[in-house]
């Protein structure tokens, strides 16, 4: 598949150009970077201090997908890591161990901060403490609570507004040397909103039959921009102006999903997908789907950098740090499993989906544990049947091709069962 | 003081351990009409509250060695841990139905989602996920967990359909107090003469002490020092190791006891944290939920469930508990799929062979079979330390 020529749109060359650039910005030596993680990324706050983010999920993803992450975490395994512990984190010490080099062949240099946002995912916490021992660079540490009842209280609120200003505001202004201006900050969360509004227009996009776009394979695209070091930027504003201009033509001319192939020919299947994909075969995997007919219609992993259709949030302006605290707290992962299983139960329903995959992965207990649970009450409340297979991010030990498909074959022969016995009609 | 034999009170503690049908918390339900009780896992709740409420504080660790999880697997992949599946377990066997409610502390992802999974399966029960700062400031961490500690106070005043006044509070923290004192003794008691205070003893003896109500649980421990103190038992030539790494899922007993089989004295350890997480005596009087935030934030113990601010400091906690115990190594022994274990390991390592500390590292799993390959490699250990520290 390689040789073939990628299909590609508009808007996938107009982010490719912003990664470029970030990548550039990053290794530049001119400007202050700090690490931090994609869930409860606080970009338009690192924006106000003039200092880039650096996101290492992403570098491990990009590294997977050049295959390179296997010799990474082999490199973490043999200097005392344990191969049980999340790939993520020895993908990324690996990196540092093989000299650190971003995707623009450039060293990255070493952070001026470490922006610990510890939301919805406990391995952040020791990983921050494992990149530390290594830079031994400041580290501000941002603690989210868990919404576990399904709601946020006032208490998590003030925890988090009270940490922004007393812990995570001072260190960036002592490390960039510039002071806070709410204002500033303000201005970018007004811009922040104004993309947000059109990428819920985007992930609704796929209500129609068919769907214009695959919101698993495709959307991790269509999200990277807000889910990493745009989300405030009239670049981010204008990325998904455009990409709902070529969403709007394609609902027009009535396609079905773009994959990197060129459209699908035919909508079978609608499915609704839970947890992260696999990044070492991302592109065998998704052929997986798109040969078979199958469209990803919603995704939780869509939602890891933020939630904003379940309960339309937006950032809000005129409540700067209350509502990046909000903004944290609601990320998907820090959400509890009845709040995950009735926002994927609505989708099945609201995107009248086929039913639910679940792409477990080894690494991710913050995604995995529960998920067997998540899939039969899922199950229950659409009737629709779900569908359970287990893969990695960015460890190729963990892709097993063949039974990844087996898989999908048999559940897409149980839709197909369950269609004649309903009666209903084909997706498309 | 009684004159029980260690033999019995290891029997009966033993006997505790054994019985997954937790029928020593359930005859103190059924005695009072209306009394609650509620499970805790792993690694610290405030169990004062709890025990102001009325409730019994119920330490749930997971089946053990013996029980055969036959459900649990259609909960849990294979990659995770084993004490949440074997959690469900029970749970779906009905061993816990008479449990009314279940704290789930902030220590991993896994025992967070559990609590989720708690909500959706249970639902007529109590579930307090309970989270904890991971900010140590008075004016930050401290005013969070102060109104997380009232949120839970609360919860328990609706369950229990009665006021906890204060006094409760203190009246609790005061026996908390002396229990903790007393865990201590055995602890310190351990490390002075290991030969007369096995590991294996020590550690059922505070495994009673998550099913016992704390008074009982600390005549017990009174009881056994006495008793340990007594009798005379043989000093083995073995080498003095501190045990981390094991303060959620449980290594099997065997596993203790093969360690010391094979020549290694255990004389600290981070098996159940919950006993001696506040490092001193909370004060009894005045604002009992500002005094538990206080020994929260300034006085507790560092694991890896917790996030240390200076990296001067990390793995502090564990030098010192060398020196103090004067231990000659360390076992790092941590469950497969353990995040916050084997992530933080790497860590501690670093600390201790900077000072030249040995060390081994193992891997277990609550129903671990084989103790053959731990009794080699704790052997092994041991002749080094001795070959070692002779040199
Ligand atoms: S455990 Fe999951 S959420 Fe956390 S760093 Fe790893 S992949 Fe990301
Ligand atoms: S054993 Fe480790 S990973 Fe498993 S629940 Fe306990 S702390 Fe979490």
């Amino acid at each position: 598949m390689s040789d073939q020529k990628i299909v590609k749109s508009n808007s996938q060359d107009v982010q490719k150009e912003m990664i470029t650039r970030n990548y550039d910005k990053i290794t530049s030596g001119k400007v202050k970077v700090s690490s931090t993680f994609v869930p409860g990324n606080l970009n338009e706050l690192l924006m106000c201090f003039d200092i880039a983010n650096n996101l290492p999920e992403i570098n491990a993803i990009q590294n997977a997908m050049r295959k390179k992450s296997g010799e990474m975490i082999m490199e973490a395994e043999r200097s005392g890591h344990s191969e049980d512990v999340c790939t993520y984190v020895k993908a990324d010490i690996g990196m540092m161990a093989k000299g650190n080099i971003a995707p623009n062949g450039k060293p990255f240099p070493d952070p001026d901060l470490l922006l610990l946002s510890y939301t919805g995912c406990f391995t952040f916490l020791k990983w921050f403490e494992l990149l530390r021992e290594q830079y031994k660079c400041p580290t501000v540490m941002l603690h989210v609570p868990y919404a576990a009842d399904g709601h946020v209280t006032q208490n998590m609120r003030d925890y988090i507004v009270k940490q922004l200003k007393e812990e995570v505001i001072p260190t960036l202004e002592k490390i960039s040397g510039i002071k806070f201006d709410i204002d500033r900050l303000r201005e970018y969360l007004r811009k922040s909103a104004i993309a947000e509004d059109d990428l819920v227009w985007m992930l609704e996009s796929a209500k129609h039959k068919p769907s214009p776009i695959d919101c698993y394979f495709g959307g991790v695209y269509y999200m990277g921009p807000i889910f990493t070091a745009f989300r405030g930027t009239d670049e981010c504003i204008e990325y998904y102006k455009l990409l709902r201009e070529e969403i709007q033509e394609r609902i027009d001319k009535g396609l079905c999903a773009q994959t990197p192939e060129g459209d699908m020919a035919e909508e079978k299947y609608r499915l609704v997908v839970e947890g992260p994909p696999n990044w070492t075969s991302f592109r065998d995997f998704w052929q997986m789907f798109y040969e078979a007919g199958a469209v990803v219609v919603a995704s939780s992993y869509t939602k890891v950098g933020g939630v904003y259709d379940y309960d339309s949030f937006r950032h809000d302006p005129a409540n700067p740090l209350e509502t990046l605290a909000d903004y944290c707290l609601g990320v998907y992962t820090n959400r509890n499993l009845p709040t995950r299983v009735d926002m994927l139960a609505r989708n099945i329903i609201e995107y009248e989906a086929d039913g639910l995959l679940i792409n477990s992965i080894k690494s991710c207990n913050s995604f995995s544990a529960g998920q067997l649970v998540m899939m039969r009450e899922v199950e229950k409340l659409t009737g629709k049947p779900g569908a359970f297979i287990e893969t990695d991010l960015v460890d190729p030990r963990y892709f097993s091709a063949a039974n990844v498909k087996n898989r999908l074959e048999s559940y897409f022969q149980m839709i197909d069962q369950k269609r004649r016995a309903g009666g209903s009609a084909i997706a498309a | 003081m009684s004159t029980k034999t260690v033999k019995d009170i290891v029997a009966n503690c033993q006997e505790i351990f054994e019985d997954l049908d937790f029928r020593r918390a359930r005859e103190w339900k059924a005695a009072v009409p209306g009394r609650k009780v509620i499970g805790y896992m792993p690694v610290y709740v405030p169990r004062e509250i709890v025990h102001a409420a009325g409730m019994l504080p119920l330490g749930i660790l997971g089946g053990g060695a013996d029980m055969e999880v036959i459900h649990g697997d259609a909960y849990y992949q294979s990659y995770i841990c084993r004490i949440p599946r074997s959690t469900i377990e029970l749970a779906i066997t009905g061993k816990l139905d008479f449990v009314d409610g279940m704290m789930f502390p902030s220590i991993c992802d896994v025992i967070r989602n559990l609590s989720g999974i708690w909500q959706l399966l249970f639902k007529d029960k109590y579930v307090r996920y309970f989270d904890a700062p991971q900010n140590f400031k008075d004016e930050v961490g401290g005013v969070f967990y102060a109104n997380e500690l009232r949120e839970l106070k609360e919860g328990l005043e609706q369950l229990g359909g009665r006021k906890i006044t204060d006094a409760d509070i203190n009246n609790s923290i005061d026996l908390y107090n002396e229990n903790r004192r007393w865990v201590n003794r055995v602890y310190d008691f351990r490390s002075d003469y290991p030969w007369k205070a096995p590991s294996a003893e020590v550690y059922l003896l505070m495994r009673a002490g998550m099913v016992l109500p704390v008074e009982e649980h600390t005549r017990l421990m009174q009881e056994y020092l006495a008793a340990a103190d007594a009798e005379s038992r043989p000093v083995k030539d073995n080498c003095r190791v501190v045990l981390t790494g094991a303060f959620c899922e449980q290594p099997p007993l065997n596993l203790i006891k093969s360690l010391e089989m094979a020549g290694c004295y255990i004389v600290d350890d981070d098996f159940m944290m919950v006993n001696r997480w506040l490092q001193r005596d909370v004060p009894a009087t005045g604002d009992p939920i500002d005094n538990l935030v206080k020994a929260f934030l300034h006085h507790s113990a560092e694991t890896p469930a917790k996030y240390e601010d200076d990296i001067n400091v990390k793995g502090a906690y564990l030098l010192n508990t060398i020196a103090k115990r004067g231990a000659d190594g360390v076992i790092f022994a941590a469950p497969s799929f353990c995040d916050p274990a084997l992530l933080d390991q790497p860590m501690l390592i670093s600390r201790v062979e900077a000072r030249k500390i040995p060390y081994i590292t193992m891997q277990y799993a609550e129903n671990s079979g084989q103790m053959q390959p731990i009794r080699e490699q704790a052997g092994t250990f041991a002749d080094s330390i001795k070959l070692w520290g002779a040199a």
